[in-house]
């Protein structure tokens, strides 16, 4: 018996394998496996979402027709857009993470409603059914977002797209309340609001936009649905609608659903700083206001989307200043995860690499969405390959980071296995590099013209399509990486022990993978989430540094 | 300097008065972006390096945030952020004021082209006239679905909203011809949505002015195509050019293959025409004859039943040179066949 090289080994029983079977996955009403179910689910959605970001890219090669026709141009970036931000983004971190960790990390043994957790599942499985569905016979050209009044006069078929998405709002809807629920009344003794960790409170406010904001989204849909089938009018000008109505409806949830986005990375970022910089955040109060903030503020900056669609003057002004007010948050939360650092013990592996190409990206997709948000050079900006990478920097360079940062941080919680830590650190630097390749360049063909959603364009803008094309294989080449190597750690990945981090987080109090309960006994927590200042509860085996 | 970074950002050429405002704001906002960005990413390089993990157990000191700390944090960038805010404010109410003295022009958008027209003068299709150093009110609307005027060198761009009109303005500072795109998604042919505004010296605009408020203005790209079509077909082509022209055939035809409010020229003689009343019809000579004296006769499918009559107004030797310049207007290369597009039409009642 050597103990000095003790493996640590899996648990006999966890969730994984306490009952066997796929009907036992489909019926099971344990939050892990729920998660796990959304996982693969929103990771195929990412998958399809991914291939049609290649074929657009590829079509943009050329000035010209490149693989592909300009209808079928148009419809490829809205299943794009559809799947990635309906299918992909929005659920991707609350309902993979969200579900499997909440409850951990906060000393409970399921969400409260476990039942509606698993409905949840299925709406979101109906709708992105319908989606896709609708999506293959045909397709349909509007764009993700819809706009009236070419959505309601289009002759693709927009109808089942509209209810696909509707359904997956219900999906939203439905987490977004079992969470608060959860967080509100199943927290263990002695974790006080103020001892929340970070990602439960990022998730909670993901989950209050998501229940006050949704329903506005699934009453602009009926609405388009209603113009189409019936004629209302509530937008067509040749009967006294508005056209832009649906733009400011259409904003006011989107512009909060930015935020669904973001949040719960920003979330995943303030553990991982913490955790390996074995340092308590710099300021825990300023990560949870600053959270708060967001979520409510983000309410009030729809019309930063339109400030060259004719609303006035003065209106403009309101939402630009508004809109610094949001940015500020999210200012804040980099300084103060940077300083988190400061005289920590840091550890560069791969998860860490994630949050520092989180941070930075973060900082020049934000900067770059308050130079959108200046009134002036938005006249410029406006609808241009400029905000095409403003968004992309925080949805790809920001969200994406931390969802693949959440994904190697938790990997080994999840499955109880390790993958090859070298392969990862090099493959997250080769992301990062492909990312800034394929989207830097798209700033400056916003600057120089460049607008969005153009099958075919002039051809003194293809120098820097080429650039981003090329930027996008690197992108595609190191996903594919991922998918491999985490693939092959599912399966022969060595045991990770219980707490292979050494982190504070309570979630990792429990053996890994967890047990179907998730604590053996009624879990005490005797310090902070992230107090690295006392010795606390160490690993079987340190890890090699 | 600020010619350096328009260059390294990729700006085309200021060619409004707008646009150097627009510049310098950018500039402000990316240096200041820059620099701190770089501060931070050095910040966090000698982080990494100063405090990297040397021992596996180690215990770290207990550090918060001091108050003054968070309010800077808070302070420094909502300071800039204001600032910049207020900046381009003052320029966007400026750009979004039309002096008084300012020329009128009106733009609309329709599914896939701009037309451009002057109060008092024709109409133009893909080409608009302005003269430089004078102020223009833009009014803009779109007879269909939304559409942006957008001109990337005036750093301009406003909606075109069917059933309103928007207003934005310019002045041109220098003579060119500079893009114009559609920056907001309109359907199949938005990428191709594309029209140019033609920036002329004062002069030079006033005579263009005087010839053409009598003369309807020939629809784009006409001009370079003519000379091929008259080269090939002679002189009676360009006879045709000529009537046409005085006829005021271009006010609704144009000849470089855009749907106007008639059926393009280009490539029409001997074109399958589908008709509004079912079945299809060879545009040959005796079809485009007959349709020159009772247009209503086979009306094309998808246009409204609005060309007059030229019975009486057309001599034989004029139908005869109209047929030939018509016959000379040979497309280079095959017409793809029409994309399934999608239209707005306005719904019956
Ligand atoms: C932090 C998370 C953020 C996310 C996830 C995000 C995401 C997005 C997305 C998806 C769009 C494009 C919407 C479309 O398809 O038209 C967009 C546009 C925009 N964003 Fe952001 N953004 C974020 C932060 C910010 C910040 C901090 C500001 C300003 C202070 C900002 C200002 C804008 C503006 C003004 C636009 C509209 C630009 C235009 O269309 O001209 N964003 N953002
Ligand atoms: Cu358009």
């Amino acid at each position: 018996m050597s103990l000095a090289r003790a493996e640590p080994t899996m648990p006999e029983e966890h969730y994984l394998n306490s009952e066997r079977g796929l009907w036992s996955w489909l019926t099971t009403q344990d939050h892990k496996r729920v998660g796990v179910m959304f996982l693969v689910a929103v990771l195929l959605m990412f998958l399809l979402g991914g291939c049609y970001a290649l074929a657009l890219r590829l079509e943009l090669l050329t000035p010209e027709e490149t693989v592909m026709g300009r209808l079928a141009y148009n419809r490829a970036f809205t299943v794009h857009g559809v799947v990635m931000v309906w299918l992909f983004l929005i659920p991707s971190i609350p309902t993979a993470f969200g579900n499997f960790l909440l409850p951990l990390m906060i000393g409970a043994r399921d969400v409260a409603f476990p039942r509606l957790n698993l409905a949840s599942f299925y709406l979101y499985v109906l709708g992105a059914a319908l989606t896709l569905w609708a999506m293959l016979q045909g397709g349909v050209d509007t764009g993700w977002t819809f706009y009236t009044p070419y959505s309601t006069a289009t002759g693709t078929d927009v109808m089942p797209v509209l209810l696909g998405v509707f359904v997956v709002g219900f999906s939203t809807i439905i987490t977004g309340l079992n969470f608060i629920t959860t967080v509100h009344t199943m927290r263990a003794p002695g974790v006080g609001w103020m001892r929340l960790p970070l990602f439960v409170w990022a998730i909670y406010g993901t989950s209050i936009i998501q229940v006050l904001a949704t329903p506005v989204l699934g009453m602009v849909l009926v609405l388009v649905a209603l113009e189409r089938v019936a004629g209302v009018g509530l937008f067509d000008p040749a009967r006294g609608g508005d056209p832009l109505l649906y733009q400011h409806l259409f904003w006011f949830y989107s512009h909060p659903a930015v935020y669904i986005m973001i949040l719960p990375g920003m979330g995943v970022i303030s553990e991982a700083v913490s955790v390996f910089s074995r340092k308590n955040p710099f300021s825990y109060r300023v990560l949870v206001w600053s959270t708060v903030g967001i979520a409510f503020v983000g309410f009030l900056t729809w019309g930063h989307h339109m400030f060259v669609s004719g609303q006035s003057t003065f209106g403009a002004g309101a939402f630009s200043v508004l809109s610094m007010l949001v940015a500020i948050f999210t200012a804040l939360k980099i300084f103060t995860w940077l300083s988190t650092m400061y005289r920590g013990s840091i550890w560069v592996c791969t998860p860490f690499v994630y949050v520092l190409g989180f941070i930075f990206l973060l900082f020049f997709g934000g900067m770059s969405g308050v130079a959108v948000a200046v009134t002036s050079a938005d006249l410029h900006w406006h609808d241009t390959y400029f905000v095409v990478a403003h968004f992309h920097f925080i949805m790809v360079g920001a969200s994406l980071m931390a969802f693949l940062g959440a994904l190697h941080y938790w990997f080994p919680k999840m499955f109880g296995r390790r993958y090859p830590e070298g392969l990862g650190v090099g493959t997250a630097v080769l992301i990062i590099f492909g990312f800034i390749a394929t989207f830097l360049p798209q700033f400056l063909l916003g600057n120089q013209g460049m607008p969005r959603r153009y099958a075919d364009y002039p051809e003194h803008f293809q120098p820097l399509h080429v650039a981003s094309t090329a930027g996008a294989s690197l992108l595609g080449f190191g996903f594919l990486i991922v998918a491999i190597y985490l693939g092959w750690a599912l399966l022969h990945g060595a045991a990770a022990g219980r707490n292979p981090w050494e982190s504070r987080g309570f979630e990792w109090y429990s053996a890994s993978p967890p047990p179907e309960s998730n604590f053996h006994e009624p879990p005490a927590f005797p310090h902070g989430p992230h107090d690295y200042a006392r010795p606390g509860i160490e690993p079987e085996v340190g890890h090699a540094l | 300097m600020s010619e350096l970074l328009r260059r390294l950002l990729f700006l085309p050429r200021q060619a409004s008065t707008l646009a150097s405002r627009v510049d310098d704001i950018h500039f402000f906002i990316i240096l200041t972006t820059f620099v701190v960005g770089a501060g931070i990413g050095l910040t966090g390089f000698v982080f990494l390096l100063r405090y990297r993990r040397r021992q596996a157990h180690a215990l770290t000191p207990h550090i918060e945030a001091p108050a003054w700390l968070e309010g800077l944090y808070i302070s420094v960038p909502l300071a800039f952020f204001l600032l910049w805010g207020a900046l381009g404010y003052r320029d966007y109410v400026w750009a979004r004021t039309p002096p008084a003295d300012a020329l009128d022009v009106y733009v609309m958008g329709k599914q896939w082209m701009w037309k451009f027209a002057y109060p008092d003068g024709p109409g133009e299709v893909g080409v608009l006239h302005v003269p430089a150093g004078r102020p223009v009110r833009v009014l803009i609307t779109s007879r269909d679905v939304i559409h942006s005027f957008y001109v990337p060198a005036f750093r301009l761009k406003m909606d075109a909203l069917p059933g309103r009109y928007t207003e934005t303005w310019f002045e041109a500072v220098r003579p060119g011809r500079y893009p114009v795109l559609c920056a907001e998604y309109c359907g199949v042919d938005h990428s191709r949505m594309r029209a140019e505004v033609v920036v002329l010296a004062p002069e030079a605009f006033e005579a263009w002015r005087a010839r053409h408020k009598t003369q309807p203005a020939p629809g784009p790209g006409q001009v370079p195509e003519l000379a091929m079509g008259v080269g090939a077909r002679g002189p009676l082509a360009e006879q045709g050019r000529v009537v046409a022209t005085r006829m005021g055939c271009f006010q609704c035809h144009t000849v470089d293959g855009t749907p106007h409010i008639g059926p393009t020229w280009r490539g029409l003689y001997l074109r399958d025409e589908p008709l509004a009343s079912g079945g299809h019809i060879r545009a040959d000579v005796a079809y485009l004859t007959e349709s020159m004296m009772d247009p209503q006769a086979k009306l094309v499918a998808g246009f409204e039943p609005v060309m007059p009559s030229f019975q009486g107004r057309l001599s034989a030797a004029d139908v005869a040179a109209l047929v030939e310049y018509i016959q000379s207007l040979r497309p280079e290369r095959p017409v793809p066949p029409a994309a399934q597009e999608p239209r707005y039409e306005p719904r019956a009642r």
